[in-house]
């Protein structure tokens, strides 16, 4: 097993450009084991990425890695999909690439049911820009372009998938990495859209901003906060206030777009 | 080459015939005029050949995704016009970088913005050579009749996969819906991948030259990105590695440059009076070269243009020596006249010739300015 994480890890290219104490590099393993357990053969599988610091772990993966232009891996791993039924796609975007400049990407490719596995690094803030508010920053949360605070309403990224037709969502954090293995492989093995989202602290241009204090207290907050979906299932509204549900929230069955459309011209795909 | 009976056909229909025909079996596009006729083809034909067709969220997504898709091996296109021409400029500055192989065919209407959308223009031969950012290299092909749309066409696909670098088929609306007999050779009319074997040292990015495409899902475990990147795909700042890998997707269309800049001469050997022109203002230079020199053998000649970018600096340089007036009608404000003028090296008087209320050049006003300067 650890011989096979090795092979699925690009050592040459690390040490890695994150930051001390950023998120995206316990995410980019829980990925990695993630694969690891589905038993995707390494010649199967395609890691796309947007642009931003989440978005470069697709450079440290050994696989075929497809880097893309800002918010629009999506619709590259579209393209690819449909050209290739066959791989195993894992899509890697951050908050704003998603959901910002992605946006529409990701609600369509949610509408068609695509069988993309899209992973959104949510550490509520543009990294990589130096701490830009996102659509994900929680109304009140500073940023470069918000120093006093954002009046803005943020997603709820799950939400909007599923109301644009995403068939699974799940929802993890880099405080419980091995939960978000276990989400990752989940959602790997659904056929269709699957999003997950990663909670990850970003301290550097997030946390000290917000007097969140360093990784270590973001991460403890995080892991306090998380609530599983089966427990919260028992909660009233009051007693959930300011807890994040983890946990797969939905999973449906649908016709998948690569498969209907194959099928439609008589080929399989196997 | 067997050739069949001839078919009345519009240059946008020529487009997707001629890509299906070089190999083309992926199509991604967003819908707009006067360009959608190439989509609405390629949505009939493509599924009943094992193709796939999608219709994308917009045309940003339609670049991506043909990018996409030509990663996974497929030959790839993709349509629009001036509004949608100008979404796609950022993921064609990926594709030129990445250097995945592509066609983009744009339909050019008048603009600027939604402009006036059934009319003709040739108002985007600058943006096709310059829209996306960066110090890149392009390929643009120009076709001025529907037989050319089918042939620059198959030539854009088959150089594209060549160089591994996007190609531009720049129609305008007169050409993309005018309707011709053409006679279509039979059979296919692609280049075949010289080998499936993937050398031993294969380099995606490799500096001694051309290299093939590796599609994903091979095991050949490498690296894309619009980053500057080495032989095997990977980020680098390095100046000097970065000064190099620009240098070498410039070189790469330099060195076969005499396959890629294609341009037709007509009329008198040692013309006083020449026309450069491109499109559909070739049809009506053609109509007067046809008169004063076939009929009435005067000193006039047409170069006409298949190829705007690269620029046929060579080919006009010649020109320059021959002619003491080189004339460009263009439907702009003049483009390429710029051009011309900056290799005629003052070596003939270059005049340009501009209608842009979303009228063709009719002949008339090429035979007076032709007549100006006799
Ligand atoms: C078209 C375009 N616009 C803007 C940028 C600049 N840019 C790069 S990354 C980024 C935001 C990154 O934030 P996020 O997606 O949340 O990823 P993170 O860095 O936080 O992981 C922006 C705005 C760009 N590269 N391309
Ligand atoms: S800026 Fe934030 S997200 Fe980017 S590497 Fe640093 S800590 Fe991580
Ligand atoms: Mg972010």
């Amino acid at each position: 097993m650890e011989q096979l994480t090795q092979d699925f890890l690009r050592t040459k290219k690390l040490p890695h450009i994150w930051c001390p104490g950023c998120g995206n590099g316990i995410v980019t393993a829980a990925l990695v084991r993630a694969i690891e357990r589905t038993g995707y053969d390494q010649k199967d599988v395609v890691i796309v990425s947007g642009i931003g610091c989440s978005s470069r772990a697709a450079g440290y993966l050994n696989f075929n890695t497809l880097h893309t232009t800002h918010g629009r891996a999506l619709a590259f791993a579209t393209g690819l999909k449909m050209a290739r039924p066959e791989l195993k796609l894992f899509v890697i975007m951050g908050d704003g690439d998603c959901s910002a400049i992605g946006g529409n990407h990701f609600i369509h490719s949610a509408r068609r049911n695509i069988d993309l596995n899209a992973i959104i690094v949510n550490n509520h803030i543009y990294g990589m820009t130096g701490g830009q508010h996102s659509p994900l920053t929680p109304t009140g949360k500073k940023a470069t372009t918000a120093p006093r605070g954002t009046l803005e309403r943020p997603f709820d990224l799950l939400e909007l998938a599923r109301g644009a037709g995403a068939t699974f969502g799940a929802k993890g954090n880099a405080a419980q990495p091995r939960q978000l293995e276990q989400l990752i492989i989940r959602a790997a093995n659904h056929k269709g859209f699957s999003v997950i989202e990663a909670l990850s602290p970003c301290p550097i241009a997030y946390g000290r901003r917000n007097k969140l204090g360093g990784a270590v207290d973001m991460l403890r907050d995080m892991k306090e906060k998380s609530i599983s979906v089966e427990r919260a299932a028992n909660m009233d509204e009051e007693e959930l206030e300011d807890r994040t549900i983890n946990g797969v929230l939905y999973s449906i069955d649908a016709p998948e777009f690569a498969e209907a459309y194959y099928h439609s011209i008589g080929k399989d795909i196997g | 080459m067997p050739e069949t009976k001839p078919v009345l056909m519009q240059g946008n229909e020529a487009c997707a015939v001629g890509a299906i025909a070089a190999g083309v079996r992926f199509y991604a596009g967003y819908p707009i005029t006067p360009s959608t006729e190439v989509a609405e083809q390629m949505a009939a034909k493509l599924p009943e050949i094992g193709g796939v067709f999608i219709q994308m969220e917009d045309e940003i997504a339609s670049m991506a995704a043909v990018i996409g898709a030509s990663i996974g091996g497929m030959r790839t296109l993709t349509a629009t016009s001036g509004p949608g021409f100008s979404l796609k400029q950022e993921n064609l500055g990926y594709a030129i970088m990445a250097e995945i192989p592509c066609v983009v065919v744009n339909v050019q209407r008048m603009g600027p913005s939604t402009g006036v959308p059934t009319a003709p223009a040739q108002g985007d031969v600058m943006q096709a050579r310059w829209g996306t950012h960066g110090d890149h290299p392009i390929i643009v092909f120009t076709p001025a009749s529907v037989y050319e749309s089918y042939y620059l066409t198959i030539a854009a696909v088959n150089l594209s996969q060549k160089l591994r670098q996007p190609v531009i088929v720049l129609l305008d609306e007169v050409i993309g819906h005018m309707r011709e007999k053409v006679t279509i050779p039979e059979g296919k009319l692609m280049v075949e991948k010289s080998s499936d074997k993937v050398p031993s040292d294969w380099k995606p990015y490799d500096e001694k030259g051309l290299t093939p495409l590796v599609p994903f899902g091979f095991g050949h475990y490498y690296h894309v990105t619009g980053l500057f990147h080495d032989q095997y795909g990977f980020p680098t700042g390095d100046p000097p590695q970065v000064e190099r890998a620009l240098d070498r997707l410039h070189e790469k269309l330099e060195k076969y440059r005499d396959e890629i800049v294609l341009t037709n001469y007509i009329g008198h050997k040692e013309p006083r009076v020449a026309i450069v022109t491109y499109g559909c203002t070739v049809r009506s230079a053609r109509s007067v070269v046809k008169k004063a020199y076939w009929q009435n053998r005067l000193p006039v000649g047409l170069l006409s243009l298949q190829t705007v970018w690269p620029f046929p600096a060579k080919e006009i340089e010649a020109l320059a020596k021959q002619a003491d007036v080189i004339i460009v009608p263009e439907m702009n404000r003049g483009q390429l006249v710029g051009e011309v003028e900056r290799y005629a090296c003052g070596e003939a008087k270059v005049v340009p010739l501009n209608r842009y209320d979303g009228e063709m050049i009719n002949p008339d006003q090429i035979s007076e300015e032709v007549g100006r300067w006799l």
